[in-house]
């Protein structure tokens, strides 16, 4: 059996059967106890779990994340919430350094089974609270990067995350959380954390996205197939490891790619794959690699101006018809 | 001023040939029309002719050496003028497209795309522009990328510009082949398959084996039958003929004939009884372009040839307007000439039907063909022999009998048209003095 459930409660499900599975469980971070999360994950979870194991923390997300990785090494299972992706950097020395090395600097002596939780996105919040990091955790070897689009991607994966040895940078969408979707009713229901999926099946050009990204390219996917243009859309879901394969059979299979991406374009993800599918794939391509992401400026804070600078159902529909040679050139960015 | 000579498009599926041997030297004087070079192409070997006067500047391309169609092999031009870096491959594409037009004009063998596909007035010096996926399938099925300009940005040449001329989906991914078994050790890293497998791999289940190159001419014949079966849906309908009447008739004439290049074969009066028939069957006697029909004004039966480890078609043009005596002097005339190898594409690129008489090889009972594209219909007949047949008295008599299969293309013609020109056939074989009347 399944239930439609919001990406948010998928979340709070998972949460809450890791926490009365295993007792070693518990959370930390800002605002996550009496205010309930500044995306209201944890709602009720103080209530429910107790101080101990839902933790209000000071703003000082170094400290939380070296917390977090500290009583993972002596066997907890903490889940740390750093409230959006742009106080992640204060705490990136850590995570990579530290979180990413030490199993392997201690030859498996020791394991850091730390899931840190944040959530991409904007909406009027500002240059310094708009942007868009997940490729850099994406770039260090020793971490798992997931950054699922539905609820049932979104349960199963903290599942496996907070169960697995591997830390875990766990990324969600502050656009998407009221999102709906299927989640099995399983307090079992785990996904590996790794391998992207087709989710719709198309012959002329591949879409790849991860995240709110995925919904953008679903959409321009049912436009264009309104003019006949069937585009095969995946959702990457987990960035490291990245599953090229899946990317690389379907770019053989419709010879276009397109990479809609929310950040900046330049040494991001769009970039790996473009660089990866040559690689790949280099005599299946019948046109340049397309990126679709945002304009490379500080994000405005003015909403028009805001709009502008975000990817767009429009402009994915632009580039794929690019990709297809059905009109001239013209700039995506 | 100088000029390039360059490999001409002798025939629709040419891409490219092979210099024999240069019949002229660097700076010799050539004349319009003279014989400058003998070419090796899918089929033949033939003497190129110069378009112009002047002198061999220089011979671009070695004996030995295949170009492609509508490159450069030599510049001409006057004496002492210097050849400039550049030039040759403009205008040889200019020289190349006019030369099509040539071709274009003549209604019969040449598919639409390859005409309409192929323009090439590329700017001197450009290069070829094309996707990585095109590159790969231009390789796959030789053609020759200089020939077409794309429709892309920049002129680059995409996959939609080369459907049409490979007439097959190119999306398909091909998988690895399914049980090869290549040397690696235990470390292979994991990702998605490598694209190419080593050379000579050793297949799981077959014995050991060498790799033999096909020769021009069994690749041209692997293609195009291929391409014919694939996309021709084939349906078959044979019948058998008493051909008693039709081989005295030819023993008759025969005796009466002294010149040799004038006695008449089965396969001369096949192709007669064939051209006749189609006079009233005119809807076999075509080709489906899209979804439109080309009925041929003139019946131009092709035979079907054995040569050395391969096969050619020449035809024998308006053949119903002939008269079998002129059927038989020609068909030898093409069939020996065939077999040296001097037939020129003009005879063999096209006909309209193809007869395909497998007879004279020992019992052949009964065969099917495939339709010689882009016709619409084949005849495969087998050998005569002799039965036992029911007269409608009841008494038994022994007859020559002969079975033939009418291959059809089912989207030009259902199976009445085809039954009833069959019947036609047979009949007119069964009657034969038919044949010298009409």
């Amino acid at each position: 059996m399944a239930r439609e459930i919001t990406y948010r409660d998928a979340l709070r499900e998972a949460l809450r059967e890791e926490m009365y599975r295993d007792e070693r469980v518990f959370l930390m971070g800002e605002d996550i106890g009496h205010y309930g999360g500044s995306y209201a994950v944890t709602r009720g979870f103080l209530q429910e779990f107790g101080p101990e194991r839902v933790r209000d923390t000071p703003i000082a997300e170094l400290g939380i994340v070296g917390a977090g990785i500290g009583a993972a090494i002596g066997g907890l299972r903490p889940v740390v919430e750093i409230m959006t992706i742009n106080f992640s950097l204060l705490a990136i020395d850590q995570i990579v350094n530290h979180a990413a090395k030490l199993h392997y600097m201690f030859n498996g002596q020791f394991s850091a089974p730390v899931v840190i939780r944040t959530a991409a996105g904007f909406g009027q919040l500002g240059a310094t609270h708009s942007q868009t990091f997940e490729h850099w955790y994406a770039h260090v070897p020793g971490l798992r990067v997931v950054m699922p689009a539905v609820p049932k991607d979104a349960k199963g994966f903290l599942k496996s995350a907070i169960r697995g040895n591997d830390p875990v940078i766990f990324i969600e969408h502050s656009l998407i959380y009221r999102n709906r979707g299927e989640v099995p009713d399983d307090e079992d229901f785990l996904l590996p954390l790794e391998g992207a999926e087709v989710r719709r099946e198309g012959t002329d050009v591949t879409l790849v996205s991860w995240s709110r990204g995925y919904y953008l390219a679903l959409g321009a996917a049912e436009e264009l197939a309104r003019e006949g243009i069937e585009c095969e859309v995946i959702d990457l879901r987990v960035l490291r490891p990245l599953d090229l394969d899946t990317v690389v059979r379907s770019v053989q299979k419709t010879n276009r790619l397109v990479v809609v991406e929310e950040g900046w374009r330049t040494l991001a993800m769009g970039a790996e794959i473009a660089a990866a599918v040559q690689e790949q794939a280099f005599d299946y391509l019948d046109a340049p690699v397309a990126r679709v992401g945002s304009l490379e400026v500080p994000m405005p804070y003015a909403r028009n101006l805001e709009r502008l600078v975000v990817p767009n159902k429009d402009r994915v529909v632009e580039a794929v018809r690019q990709v297809l040679y059905r009109r001239q050139s013209v700039s995506v960015s | 001023m100088a000029k390039p000579i360059v490999m001409p498009q002798m025939g629709y599926d040419m891409t490219e040939g092979t210099i024999l041997r240069w019949l002229k030297r660097e700076g010799e004087r050539v004349e319009r029309g003279e014989p400058i070079a003998e070419i090796e192409t899918d089929k033949v070997n033939l003497e190129i002719e110069s378009f112009d006067s002047g002198v061999l500047l220089q011979l671009v391309a070695q004996e030995g050496q295949t170009v492609p169609v509508g490159q450069p092999i030599a510049i001409i031009g006057e004496p002492g003028e210097r050849v400039e870096a550049g030039t040759a491959p403009a205008v040889a594409a200019a020289d190349g497209k006019a030369r099509r037009h040539e071709r274009a004009e003549q209604p019969v063998g040449v598919p639409v795309s390859e005409v309409t596909g192929a323009v090439g007035d590329r700017a001197p010096g450009e290069r070829v522009r094309a996707s990585p996926l095109v590159r790969r399938l231009a390789a796959e099925h030789g053609i020759d990328l200089s020939r077409l300009r794309g429709s892309g940005p920049g002129g680059r040449i995409v996959k939609e510009d080369l459907l049409p001329l490979i007439g097959r989906p190119a999306a398909v991914p091909e998988a690895a082949p399914v049980g090869v078994v290549t040397p690696v050790g235990p470390s292979v890293p994991v990702g998605p398959p490598p694209p190419e497998v080593a050379p000579a791999p050793v297949l799981l289940g077959l014995p050991e084996f060498e790799l033999v190159d096909l020769s021009r001419m069994r690749q041209t014949i692997a293609r195009r039958m291929a391409e014919s079966h694939q996309q021709a849906p084939h349906f078959y309908v044979t019948t058998v003929v008493e051909m008693d009447a039709a081989l005295a008739l030819r023993q008759q004439i025969n005796a009466e004939i002294e010149d040799d290049a004038e006695k008449v074969t089965v396969t001369d009066v096949l192709v007669k009884a064939c051209a006749l028939a189609l006079r009233t069957h005119r809807g076999l006697n075509a080709s489906i372009v899209g979804t439109q029909l080309r009925l041929y004004k003139r019946i131009d039966i092709a035979i079907a040839v054995a040569v050395e480890n391969g096969l050619i078609t020449p035809f024998i043009v308006d053949a119903d307007h002939k008269p079998l005596g002129e059927i038989a002097r020609i068909s030898k005339d093409l069939i020996r000439r065939a077999r040296t190898g001097e037939l020129r594409p003009e005879e063999y690129q096209g006909g309209t039907f193809t007869v395909s008489n497998l007879g004279m090889y020992g019992l052949v009972e009964h065969f099917t063909a495939i339709i010689n594209p882009p016709q619409a219909a084949i005849l495969a007949v087998g050998s005569i022999v002799t039965e036992p047949v029911y007269r409608d008295d009841g008494t038994l008599v022994p007859a020559q009998r002969m079975r033939m299969t009418l291959s059809t293309d089912h989207r030009v013609a259902d199976g009445v048209a085809a039954a009833r020109f069959l019947a036609e056939v047979k009949h007119l074989l069964e009657h034969p003095l038919l044949l010298l009347v009409r």
